[in-house]
């Protein structure tokens, strides 16, 4: 390095003798080489269609296979998707590599913190990038890793009035064929309650589907969970635990004692997550709607999580009703896929004789939804529900000295500044 | 409420209860929600001066009642220690309780996250989201705000992270200071 820029400094003596435009030419293309020695050598311009030709310089050539193999009926349409990232920390920036390398269309970026050392031990960043917003140092990154993809990055925080309105904003932005948001999915990587809440309350009012993601504050669990507002339980459905069992919080969370993160664990959560997000995406396999791990166990739990009828976020309830309204044309719509699915299946008779006149009866239909279906009061005999039920929920009223405060907004602010004053 | 001493149990049941579920995106229900905001504040302020225990000053910072700012003091040693005071009502409120920021403590105390938000997450936290929506701002101040600097204000004064305003060396001391240290 330094015998070329003596080099060069020689040269720019000899120009100034005798002026040469070709020289300038020349000394240029050097410097140019000096400034980014390998980056203009590797970065690789945008691809216009994603190419199943297996060939080394094709990018795209192993997830084309996807196709081949049967898995995916149409990888190339994951360009026509935009995904929101809502916290760019251990799993959110790793969910955002994986959807960078699978070609994802855009990829919306929310952060409002900056790279430290401290966050070193987990994937992605790297040591010469701390002091960047992290909206900003994984743009940088993943544009040299793909410059097909179209990145957004939003370094505010969403859990302001403000940081709010923008959120909003940036998912309604591009709407287009008479959707409400213009993403197809948000991916939630935030560590602590306050952000889900606001990320909860901003897709339950646009009706947007998100996936939940979260590491245990020891580092040695996770999970992730598929919100369908309306279909399935949103993220204040069920309370917080301290609130459902009563337990004192001290039992929970040790004082005075920092988080604790893996690399691991993370990796492993994010995977979970855009493993999720892209069978979700591309339409293939099962998407879960919960998946627990225990990685001392390594132990996958899953289940499946009803919304509340008496939800406290307003928003959920409306979803609810209207999920509840298109039930006849959903059911239409799978009776119809069920008819052509058994048009399509052989018809012949499995068996030719039947000695024990074994028939399969339909029950789909008539004994589980009547148990199941809440307020049908109709249990079988001898069992009785623990919990009386509701029609609507009563909020249990407060003790409040309810001298109905018909005082002017104003009128509270001046007593209150002349309290500040006095 | 178990685990609270007798006076802060017996301020507040002074402090009037909110009924109103809203938070700033609820539009006339928030400012219902506010009114009681004021209400609880201003019945907290004149306890806290009656018992001669005055502590804070508090003031919507916006006409949407969304931002607050003030200061708070804590006496230590017969000394006050002043400090600005600052929140944002969270969207999810009053699921969310506010995160109280005290700017000017920002890295002085590890029982701080990020901005200067003190750590309310467990002795706090879960009496709020036991209550919802029935404490408010008055709430977050007597039981989240008043116990945490009870606690730390001590350590970090004893420790030298927070010196009096008094004590402060001025820029034109210190220059000196460091000059004569330097020469002797």
């Amino acid at each position: 390095m330094e015998e070329e820029l003596r080099a060069l400094l020689r040269d720019l003596d000899a120009l100034k003798q005798r002026p040469d435009p070709a020289a300038v030419d020349r000394m240029r293309e050097r410097v140019a080489g000096m400034v980014n020695p390998v980056g203009a050598a590797a970065a690789r311009s945008k691809i216009k269609d994603m190419s199943a030709e297996v060939v080394d310089s094709n990018p795209y050539s192993r997830l084309m296979a996807l196709q081949r193999m049967g898995i995916v009926d149409n990888y190339e349409r994951i360009r026509d998707y935009s995904v929101a990232i809502v916290g760019i920390g251990g799993v959110g920036s790793v969910a955002a590599e994986m959807l960078t390398r699978c070609g994802i269309g855009r990829l919306l970026l929310y952060d409002y913190d900056t790279v430290e050392l401290a966050n070193m031990n987990r994937l992605f960043f790297r040591p010469d990038q701390v002091g960047m917003t992290k909206t900003d140092a994984a743009v940088q990154t993943l544009s040299g890793i793909n410059p097909d993809v179209t990145l957004e990055s939003y370094s505010l925080n969403i859990t302001t009035v403000k940081g709010f309105e923008t959120f909003l904003g940036s998912l309604k932005a591009r709407s287009s064929d008479g959707r409400n948001t213009g993403v197809d999915l948000v991916l939630s990587c935030v560590d602590n309650y306050e952000a889900r809440m606001v990320v909860n309350q901003a897709c339950n009012e646009l009706g947007q589907t998100w996936m939940e993601s979260g590491v245990s504050e020891d580092a040695v669990s996770g999970h992730i969970q598929l919100l369908v507002p309306g279909e399935t339980a949103c993220f204040a459905c069920a309370p917080p635990l301290v609130v459902a069992s009563g337990v004192d919080e001290r039992t929970l969370k040790r004082e005075g004692v920092c988080a604790a993160s893996l690399p691991t664990t993370m990796g492993v959560v994010a995977g979970l997550l855009v493993q999720n997000a892209l069978k979700y995406l591309l339409k293939f396999g099962q998407v879960s709607p919960y998946l627990g791990y225990n990685s001392l166990k390594d132990y996958f739990p899953t289940m499946e999580m009803k919304p509340n009828p008496q939800c406290s976020n307003p928003a959920c309830v409306q979803r609810q009703k209207e999920y509840m309204q298109s039930k006849p044309a959903r059911d239409a719509a799978a009776k119809a896929k069920m008819d052509a699915e058994a048009a399509a299946a052989d018809e012949c008779p499995v068996h030719l004789d039947n000695d024990w006149n074994i028939s399969v009866v339909d029950d789909s239909d008539t004994a589980t939804p009547s148990i199941l279906s809440t307020g049908a009061g109709s249990l079988p005999e001898g069992l009785v529900r623990e919990l009386p039920t509701a029609d609507s929920y009563q909020e249990p009223v407060a003790p409040v000295a309810s001298g109905a405060i018909d005082d002017d907004l104003e009128e509270l602010q001046r007593q209150l500044d002349a309290l500040n004053a006095s | 409420m178990e685990g609270w001493d007798k006076g802060t149990k017996s301020v507040v049941g002074e402090i009037p209860l909110l009924s109103t579920r809203a938070g700033p995106r609820d539009g006339d229900a928030w400012r219902q929600r506010l009114k009681e905001e004021y209400r609880a504040l201003i019945a907290y302020t004149s306890v806290n001066k009656s018992k001669d225990n005055d502590w804070f000053r508090i003031s919507a910072a916006n006409p949407e009642g969304t931002r607050w700012e003030g200061t708070c003091w804590y006496v230590h040693n017969l000394r006050r220690y002043e400090f600005p005071l600052q929140f944002d009502i969270p969207i999810a409120y009053p699921q969310v309780a506010p995160e109280i920021e005290l700017p000017t403590l920002d890295g002085k105390t590890h029982k701080m996250y990020r901005g200067g938000k003190i750590c309310l997450t467990v002795h706090f936290k879960p009496l709020w989201a036991k209550n919802c929506p029935r404490f408010g701002i008055a709430h977050a101040l007597c039981l989240g705000l008043a116990p945490w600097l009870a606690a730390e204000v001590p350590i970090l004064v004893d420790s030298g992270m927070v010196k009096h305003k008094d004590d402060e060396v001025a820029p034109a001391d210190a220059a000196v200071a460091s000059g004569s240290a330097a020469a002797s």
